[in-house]
């Protein structure tokens, strides 16, 4: 700017002075280096800190084979059975008026007040000794809990609100009017659905995946309760990273770990990048859980 | 909502039966039904068992350790997360965006990964650990380190509340409040952090409330010591290993009640904040 | 308190919103801003205020150069079009604020806080509101308090920025009489902006008419409207139609006809303003002969749209409603009152 010889002098009255806005910027910076960076770089840094042939080592080593696939399984079954739910709610929730409706949506946000530990207890106490059912799914060889069944369960529990709670305020914003439109032109339901509901919704849709999908590999809490941590079968990959920690297995558990961090930034990576492209076809609720 | 007696409005969009009853059975099945077995083996003790169960010395340390570490880790949150949330919004510096994004890390990183990587800083031969060693402070192993666990989980929480409000805020009020005669100090105190408050209480009850029920980023960095730096998702835990069902539940349903509460006041907060300042009528 | 404005030019990141503005305020007049969007009336309010630096230019509060003071320091009232007012504060909180926040040296006692913002609020003719909130107030009552709250400081200019605007007709013309009752109460030098003309003749004792960042004109309602220095002010206040006419020998032609009006100045092209009520009647072959478009009743008047020099151009003119010409479908007129400017 040409000529400002009076202006420079004085600040613009809704601003702070620059030293004041170094500060700020620099406690703010440091707090977040402190416990945002700090964590992610020693995820890496213990991992590496044999070389990198320990870790790629430790990551063939057939414990941490078996949790990955089980991680990739349990996913691959939670998420789009959380999908299904997602668009179900939503849909009924969006499109109609029924009482009882602001009660149901508070109740799908319930897993992320309860703690994990609880989310998986509720299945012990459901399917473990002592209960009706355990007992009589056993009589069929059904084995819930210390199984599959019973971390698939769980990881369902903790991951079933993503997916409903971005496309719920989604839907609602975008109204009835193109499905009534549609309608009205004869599509049925189900075209409907497909052709014109769908489309409407994919980025929101593509941001709940992403954001249950990281839970559901992530998460540690409910599945160590249900899980029995029987290596080689019941654990998934958090639950393996404790099991080589806890055994003083230092760069098998970092490097597993550092591959879940991994997924970590891709998850937002992806996440922020959907946010800016798209944030006006995502949920009003885009930030904040 | 609806005014006559009828369950739901007639609608010429199809699908609500085939929608809502998968809606019900779903979360019947994966939500209700399990949470109704907790409540049920928890008063399979019977109200004094429950009671007693309730009130063992261990327990109740237990619950004391998880919501003071959470308070404590709320209250750092909301004094940090506040100026994490100015500067970000506030200010353009390079690498700003990265930041922004980075604050979400807590929601992405799985609980485990968390826990292991904050304990290998703050260990006594850690990057942390080691410098304030000499200085007599062991932070990982005991409730310090819970509460720095806690902070990781929590920061989201407050700064992604604030974040919108901040946004929100128009420049004029600022303005105006200049031309009005006051300094800048006195404009960000008087006039702009008041505004913030329900998103700051917002943001602090989220953040204590996701700390105290939090498992996997805590159990390596405290120390597990009963009564010393034992949080109470652990004891669930050890509980169950006893196979202790019913004290497992009892904790459980306690801690339930109390996250029931504190949602109850967010709503509250929200609620009187909309009447008050008319945010978003 | 008399404000001055001396070659102002302000630039956004080289956009040019102000070019060199000269403006002198006179002490105690309520003086309108005037102008469409991208005008620059605006900016200059704002530069008035110290919400902005001016790029060159000084701006002076009576015989003080204000360029060097802060906005603090210069004690003006400001009125946002959208209240600006402090949401978690009462109304008597808001009112009260510019005096809380002074000093301690010149911060008057808290009773007397008080009283002056309790005062205020009577002259603003919201008294027994003090304990509410913003958000339990009318858009009319919002406006009232912030205006209250400019005056609590007893600011040496007050400066309003479209205040009016969010509001919806009748509200607009009831504050629009309150505002001028109020000025002539309190005698504060006042300064407008605002997009309506109708608002600025009513309620200005000048208008300063701006476009394009430069000022057109200022003057009195009354000359502004009687006599426009220039084709943008003629046809920004006031409604007009516009001609393009030769000046051949005196007299004033359309084409090949003469219009049976003498017109000054150059020779050659030139444009020709009037006013739709300014026109007379005339037969004879020395008029403006045209086919009526359209004709509609307005009130008491009939505006008859005319297509003059076979649909090459379109000009509007009255009638009583009632006048037998409203029925033809051709009519003859010449202007009784016009201005001829310069070819663009």
């Amino acid at each position: 700017m040409a000529a400002e010889p009076h202006a420079r002098r004085l600040s613009s009255p809704t601003n702070e002075p620059p030293a004041v806005r170094w500060l700020l910027i620099l406690i703010g910076l440091l707090f977040m280096g402190l416990f945002l960076v700090l964590p992610l770089y020693a995820v890496f840094a213990e991992a590496l800190k044999q070389g990198v042939g320990a870790y790629l080592q430790s990551l063939q080593n057939a414990d941490a084979q078996s949790a990955i696939r089980l991680t990739l399984l349990v996913a691959a079954i939670a998420v789009p059975l959380n999908v299904v739910f997602g668009i179900c709610a939503s849909w009924a929730i969006a499109k109609f008026e029924f009482k009882g409706k602001a009660f149901l949506i508070t109740l799908i946000d319930l897993p992320f007040s309860v703690s994990p530990v609880i989310s998986g207890l509720v299945y012990v106490l459901l399917f473990g000794t002592g209960s009706l059912l355990g007992p009589w799914l056993k009589s069929y060889g059904i084995e819930i809990l210390f199984a599959v069944p019973g971390i698939v369960l769980a990881t369902i529990f903790v991951t079933f609100p993503f997916v409903a709670r971005e496309l719920i305020p989604l839907m609602q914003d975008q109204g009835n009017g193109d499905e009534e439109a549609a309608l009205s032109l004869g599509a049925s339901g189900w075209q409907t659905f497909w052709r014109v509901t769908l489309p409407n919704i994919k980025w929101g849709l593509l941001y709940g995946v992403l954001l249950c999908n990281a839970r559901a590999m992530g998460e540690f809490g409910a599945v160590a309760v249900v899980s029995g941590k029987i290596r080689g079968q019941t654990t998934t990959m958090p639950l393996q990273v404790e099991m080589f920690y806890n055994e003083y297995q230092g760069t098998a558990a970092f490097a597993l770990a550092s591959l879940l961090a991994l997924l970590a930034l891709v998850t937002l990576v992806l996440k922020t990048v959907l946010e800016w492209r798209f944030g006006d076809e995502l949920a009003a609720t885009g930030r904040g859980h | 909502m609806t005014g006559s007696g009828r369950f739901r409005q007639p609608s010429v969009i199809p699908g609500f039966g085939l929608t809502f009853g998968f809606t019900i059975t779903y979360f019947s099945l994966i939500i209700l039904i399990p949470l109704a077995a907790l409540v049920f083996r928890s008063t399979g003790l019977g109200w004094s068992g429950f009671w007693a169960a309730a009130s063992d010395p261990r327990v109740v340390a237990s619950l004391r350790t998880s919501f003071v570490t959470a308070l404590i880790a709320a209250g750092v949150n909301v004094v940090f997360g506040t100026l994490i949330a100015w500067v970000l919004v506030r200010y353009r510096f390079p690498g700003r965006r990265i930041f922004d994004a980075m604050v979400d890390l807590p929601f992405a990183l799985p609980t485990a990964v968390a826990g292991i990587a904050l304990t290998a800083i703050y260990a006594p031969n850690g990057f942390i650990g080691q410098l304030v060693a000499p200085l007599g402070w062991r932070i990982a192993y005991t409730p310090v380190g819970i509460v720095i666990a806690m902070i990781f989980i929590g920061l989201p929480f407050v700064v992604r509340t604030i974040q919108p409000i901040l946004e929100e805020i128009s420049k004029e009020v600022e303005e105006v409040s200049a031309t009005l005669g006051a300094n800048r100090f006195q404009t960000i105190s008087r006039v702009l952090l008041p505004s913030l408050v329900p998103a700051i209480l917002t943001g602090f009850a989220l953040a204590f409330a996701r700390a105290v029920g939090e498992y996997g980023s805590v159990i390596f960095i405290a120390g597990n010591i009963p009564f010393v730096s034992e949080i109470a998702p652990l004891l669930i835990v050890i509980r169950l290993e006893e196979f202790a069902y019913a004290g497992a539940a009892v904790i459980a349903t306690v801690m339930l009640l109390i996250s029931f509460v504190m949602l109850f006041i967010i709503n509250l907060i929200q609620a009187w904040s909309r009447r008050r300042y008319g945010y978003g009528s | 308190m008399e404000v001055r404005v001396e070659n102002v030019r302000k630039e956004f990141d080289r956009f040019p919103a102000l070019h060199d503005v000269s403006l002198d305020i006179r002490s105690g007049e309520l003086i309108a801003l005037l102008g469409p969007s991208g005008s620059g009336k605006t900016t200059l309010l704002r530069l008035i205020a110290g919400l902005e630096r001016p790029t060159a230019g000084k701006i002076f509060f009576g015989d003080e150069d204000a360029s060097e003071k802060s906005v603090q320091e210069r004690n003006i009232g400001f009125v946002f079009q959208h209240y600006a007012l402090f949401r978690h504060m009462t109304i008597l909180e808001n009112v009260s604020f510019g005096l809380k926040v002074r000093p301690r040296s010149s911060r008057p006692p808290a009773g007397e806080i008080r009283r002056r913002a309790l005062e205020l609020l009577d002259l603003v003719q919201l008294s027994g509101l003090e304990k509410r909130y913003p958000s339990q107030l009318s858009g009319g009552q919002r406006q009232r308090v912030a205006l209250a709250r400019a005056l609590a400081i007893e600011p040496r200019v007050l400066l309003l920025d479209e205040p009016f605007g969010a509001l919806d007709a009748q509200v607009r013309r009831e504050l629009r009489k309150w505002l001028r009752e109020i000025h002539d109460r309190t005698g504060h030098t006042t300064v407008f902006v605002t997009h309506d003309q109708e608002e600025a003749l009513e309620l200005a004792d000048r208008l300063c008419v701006m476009s394009q960042g430069r000022i057109e004109q200022v003057g009195s309602p009354d000359s502004v409207y009687d006599t426009p220095s220039s084709p943008f002010v003629f046809g920004f206040i006031g409604e007009s139609s516009e001609l393009p006419v030769t000046v051949e020998k005196g007299d004033i032609w359309l084409g090949d006809r003469p219009i049976g009006i003498a017109g000054s100045g150059a020779q050659g092209p030139a444009r020709l303003f009037f006013r739709p009520h300014d026109i007379e009647l005339v037969e004879g072959d020395a008029a403006l002969a045209g086919v009526v478009a359209t004709s509609r009743r307005v009130g008491g008047t009939r505006r008859v749209e005319l297509d003059i020099g076979g649909a090459a151009h379109r000009v509007e003119i009255d009638l009583p409603f009632d006048h037998p010409a409203g029925e033809r479908s051709q009519i003859a007129f010449r202007p009784k009152r016009w201005k001829l400017f310069p070819a663009a």
